[in-house]
């Protein structure tokens, strides 16, 4: 499946800011006795947009998750904007604070309506007043294309709807960060495009991102670097152009003549 | 070869319609009261059956009740030769002269006469906060819970047990009785089980090894005793181990007894609740940055309590009734002063027995009835709210 290329010139080089935005240096993680991350190395600069793929069961989502601490590393180390990830929770609010989440379930608040939704963390993370809040919320709804449905529950927006739905109530905090764990793959077909534009149009903005995704056209479009995991492994890592022309590693290939068809 | 319009040509293997269907209303046997009938009671041979069985049940009990209740009732008279039977009366019916009679000592136990206004009042005070907390249309509900859960029971403490100082002569709970501490056990059971049973629940699930232990070997202990038997401790075992002068009263230490077990009863209903949360909902909540205690009070906890509504509900219909149970400790709650006054000779029939149970059997599922219809509002009005 490929987004289609309406979206101008493709995006590279990235506009790096010079400033590293995620590092994670000779991170393991296991559950109990299966060794699920073994010696993770990635350091993502500021304005950078990273793909991940790679089989069921590699690893990618426990790899992105450790990245806000929704999982626990037990070796190695993670910066985020500089801050170490540690036990300490100060840190870890920092960095949640920083980092924006989209998860493949949308995982909105279903008690709550869509601008409630948005405008809660503002409210009890930012303190902001809930007024301004409104204000921030439906900024970032119209920019997903959706203002109309602020006031609906999430029960009542199509898959794709609350996908950016969630994308908006990430945006809201102001994140420097993103991370995507496969958003669209619970979507209807004709549902996949409303949300891959709205991320392309994230990147255009410069947005630092990891993508956990199978759709490698929208790789081709926006990644600057593809990153292939394999039994928690990183496999290889490149820019698009040579990671699709050339890829190096026998499991690569074999990845990729699996999905490409 | 051509097709007339609309004309659906079954050996034919393309087809495009070309005429739209419009709707038509549905069979008269669907619809109206025999559609009703037909559907809700009569649509297998089994649901044939049991409505056969209940309409003879209802012929046979209904019928019954009107007649010991209202017919053969005697409605007037001032001592037992009233409800006694005689040759006018032939079959007699409920005795409603002893309970018109007794309703002061039913309400108020033997709460002194003169003092009786202030129970009057707690009541009035107390069904103007249920009215305003449960009416989710009522204005200002944030002050009503406020008035709710500090103003009332401060109040009320000093309302029914006095205080010198302002004038309010001091009455021994020993002297209360009757629907008043039916209801001032079951208030309290009902406030204070909820938040306790919350803080158990989440404690059970806590990461913290200490905190959840404390909280297993709570709930395990409480649910795995008799209600009476934890009354009993508290009633009757307390005082032997502590010093007169230090422990509390014998209606508080009931309280404590019933709060404690009905906490640990709605810990388990509310881990019901917490457990229907997919994970993905804790995960959403810290994702954008939330803390444990805000994930709870505003993610997690609004979706496992609406969830459980119907269990938090039926353990408090459980409590009310359950509060009956207090007399072991001798303490007169309504239905204990019903046991008092159908023995009083003065009023000694053979219909006394049965009235004064009725009277109690009413007092009881009026309540009940009336929770149970205010959860199941309440549920059909959240499930409006988000259909998923
Ligand atoms: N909580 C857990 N406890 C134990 N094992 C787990 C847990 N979560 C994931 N795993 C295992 O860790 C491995 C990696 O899981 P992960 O979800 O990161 O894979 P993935 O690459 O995202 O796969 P998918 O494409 O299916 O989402 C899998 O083998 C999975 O079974
Ligand atoms: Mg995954």
């Amino acid at each position: 499946m490929s987004v289609a290329g309406n979206h101008g010139p493709l995006l590279k080089p990235a506009k790096l800011n010079t400033a590293t935005a995620v590092e994670i240096a000779d991170m393991n993680k296991w559950y109990g006795d299966f060794h699920v991350l073994r010696d993770i190395n990635l350091k993502v600069m500021g304005g950078e947009r990273i793909v991940i793929c790679g089989p069921s069961g590699s690893g990618k989502s426990t790899m992105i998750r450790c990245i806000n601490r929704l999982e626990e590393h037990q070796s190695g180390r993670i910066f985020v904007d500089g801050v170490e990830l540690t036990a300490d929770l100060k840190k870890i609010d920092e960095v949640r604070r920083e980092v924006g989440m989209v998860f493949q379930h949308f995982n909105l608040f279903p008690h709550l309506t869509v601008m409630d939704n948005c405008t809660l963390a503002l409210i009890w993370v930012r303190k902001m007043p809930k007024k301004q809040a409104e204000e921030v919320a439906l900024h970032y709804l119209e920019r997903v294309k959706i203002p109309e449905q602020a006031n609906k529950y999430p029960g009542q927006l199509s898959g794709g709807q609350q996908q950016r739905v969630a994308i908006a109530r990430a945006l809201c905090m102001n994140p420097k960060i993103m991370l995507f764990d496969e958003p669209t793959s619970a979507l209807d077909p004709e549902m996949v495009k409303e949300v891959l534009d709205t991320m392309v149009e994230l990147a255009h903005d410069g947005m630092t991102m990891l993508v956990v995704t199978h759709e490698m056209g929208f790789a081709r479009q926006v990644a600057s670097r593809i990153v292939f995991m394999d039994e928690g492994q990183i496999v290889e890592a490149n820019v698009p152009e040579e990671f699709f022309a050339h890829p190096q590693h026998e499991r690569t290939k074999l990845f990729l003549s699996q999905i490409l068809r | 070869m051509t097709m007339a319009e609309g004309d659906l040509a079954v050996a034919e293997l393309a087809f495009v319609r070309r005429t739209n269907i419009a709707p038509r209303p549905p069979p008269a046997a669907m619809t109206g009261a025999v559609g009703w009938l037909r559907e809700n009671l009569l649509s297998t041979p089994f649901n044939v059956g049991l409505t056969i069985v209940i309409v003879l049940l209802l012929a046979w009990a209904v019928p019954e009740l009107v007649k010991f209740l209202l017919i053969d009732a005697v409605w007037s008279g001032t001592d037992r030769d009233a409800c006694l039977e005689s040759v006018q009366h032939r079959e007699i019916g409920a005795c409603w002269p002893f309970v018109w009679e007794r309703l002061p000592y039913f309400i108020y136990g033997s709460y002194p006469i003169p003092q009786r206004w202030r129970v009057d009042v707690f009541l009035a005070m107390l069904a103007i906060g249920v009215v305003w907390l449960l009416w989710l249309n009522a204005p200002r509900r944030d002050l009503g819970a406020i008035y709710f859960f500090v103003i009332l029971p401060i109040a009320s403490f000093i309302l029914l047990t006095g205080w010198a100082a302002i004038g309010l002569q001091p009455v021994d709970t020993v002297l209360w009785g009757g629907v008043l501490v039916t209801i001032v056990v079951a208030s309290v059971g009902i406030v204070v089980s909820l938040p306790i049973g919350i803080l158990l629940a989440l404690g059970r699930r806590s990461h913290m090894p200490a905190v959840r232990t404390l909280s297993v070997i709570f709930i395990e202990f409480v649910r795995g005793v008799p209600l009476v038997t934890v009354l009993f401790m508290a009633g009757v075992m307390l005082p032997l181990f502590v010093p007169e002068q230090l422990s509390p009263d014998k209606l508080v230490r009931a309280l404590i007894g019933i709060a404690i077990f009905a906490s640990a009863y709605m810990a388990e209903v509310v881990r019901a609740g917490l457990q229907a949360i997919p994970k993905g909902q804790y995960e959403g909540a810290m994702a954008v940055g939330l803390r444990y205690w805000q994930m709870m009070r505003l993610i997690i906890l609004p979706q496992a309590l609406k969830v459980t509504i119907p269990n938090i509900v039926n353990t408090y219909i459980g409590l009310f009734k359950d509060t009956t149970l207090v007399f072991i400790v001798g303490i007169f709650d309504l239905l204990r002063t019903i046991e008092v006054a159908r023995i009083d000779p003065k009023w000694a029939t053979p219909v006394t027995s049965t009235t004064g149970y009725a009277v109690a059997a009413i007092f009881y599922l009026v309540f009940c009835y009336g929770m149970s219809r205010y959860a199941r509002a309440m549920e059909a009005r959240l499930a409006k709210s988000d259909r998923r």
